[in-house]
């Protein structure tokens, strides 16, 4: 464990995907966060959870939301979460999805920071695209199916429930 | 009150239709949060497109039981508050979802306590009459965090070397 707190960046679409992150904070008490979300109306209820956990206030930058139809509004998105790296400089980027995550992740990835993909809980049958494609740019790659684990990937280490 | 929702995203306008026509006939008190691209208006209760989060987390805490779509944020959050919550799923079939993700999670969440599964809206009016009757509990509800297991997975990567570049 090094002196200076790492700093992480926590990406979650809104929705379920927000729902499943807020359930892992315990795992960054302790560190510098920032939270990246597509709902402005989070960040009061983050605040207040970090409070509760005794933590310093996290950082909460929105990016518009895009699926993978809104190709305009991908790139915006995509260039919104450059820029937050760039300012927040993150020492890890952890994400449970979906598009606003896969682009801090792979942009993480491409600036040498580390990354963790925690593959949604809604996908009990096969990984996300995005989770399939994340693979390989994750240093941690989890998906919450035991029985979606194999040798190179995803690993099962448990779930949000 | 009966909190009906269908997710932030897309409209789910078979299940806002199965439930106007279910409350058409008992007239229990119904509030829908149904998106912006909802096709299907119901007449026998107030809806509206979206919640902010704050509203959103008063009208779950406020509703006897909750209505909803197979998705894993209304899950995560009944369980949380313990609320008993009915879930139709959407289908890939029927261009309600890309594939049949929601299927697969009602089929791995129907023995939960607490969880109940209308496969379809042909099964859906029976399962709200049982709710709406009250011969029902709410399950055991669930911690505020995931297991330990992964907690302490992702604390130590956090916590880990660096990478070597």
């Amino acid at each position: 464990m090094s002196s200076t707190p790492p700093r992480v960046l926590a990406v979650a679409s809104g929705g379920g995907h927000w729902v499943q992150l807020c359930r892992l904070i315990p795992a960054w008490d302790g560190c510098v966060v920032t939270y990246v979300t597509t709902e402005p109306g989070f960040k009061a209820g983050i605040e207040a959870a970090a409070a509760a956990r005794g933590q310093s206030r996290p950082g909460y930058h929105v990016v518009l939301e895009a699926n993978r139809w809104q190709k305009l509004r991908l790139v915006r998105s995509l260039l919104q979460m450059g820029l937050i790296l760039m300012r927040t400089r993150p020492d890890v980027v952890v994400t449970t999805g979906a598009a606003p995550g896969y682009f801090a992740l792979r942009l993480a990835a491409m600036m040498g920071r580390r990354t963790i993909w925690i593959d949604s809980i809604a996908n009990a049958e096969e990984l996300s695209l995005a989770g399939q494609k994340a693979g390989r740019h994750s240093d941690l790659w989890l998906t919450q199916w035991e029985h979606l684990a194999k040798q190179n990937g995803p690993e099962y280490k448990g779930s949000v429930l | 009150m009966i909190f009906l929702t269908v997710g932030t995203h897309e409209p789910f306008d078979r299940l806002v239709r199965c439930v106007d026509d279910w409350c058409s006939e008992r007239g229990d008190e119904v509030f829908g949060q149904i998106t912006k691209r909802a096709g299907y208006q119901p007449s026998h209760f107030k809806a509206v497109p979206s919640l902010d989060p704050a509203e959103y987390q008063k009208q779950f805490r406020e509703a006897d039981f909750i209505v909803s779509h197979a998705g894993m944020g209304s899950i995560l959050t009944a369980l949380s508050m313990q609320k008993p919550i009915i879930i139709l799923p959407r289908r890939g079939y029927l261009q309600e979802t890309r594939n049949d993700h929601q299927f697969a999670t009602a089929q791995r969440f129907q023995s939960r306590a607490g969880v109940f599964v209308a496969q379809d809206e042909a099964d859906l009016p029976e399962v709200l009459h049982q709710l709406a009757d009250g011969n029902v509990t709410a399950g055991q509800g669930i911690s505020p965090f995931a297991d330990e297991q992964l907690i302490g997975t992702l604390r130590d990567f956090i916590h880990g070397p660096a990478r070597i570049i």
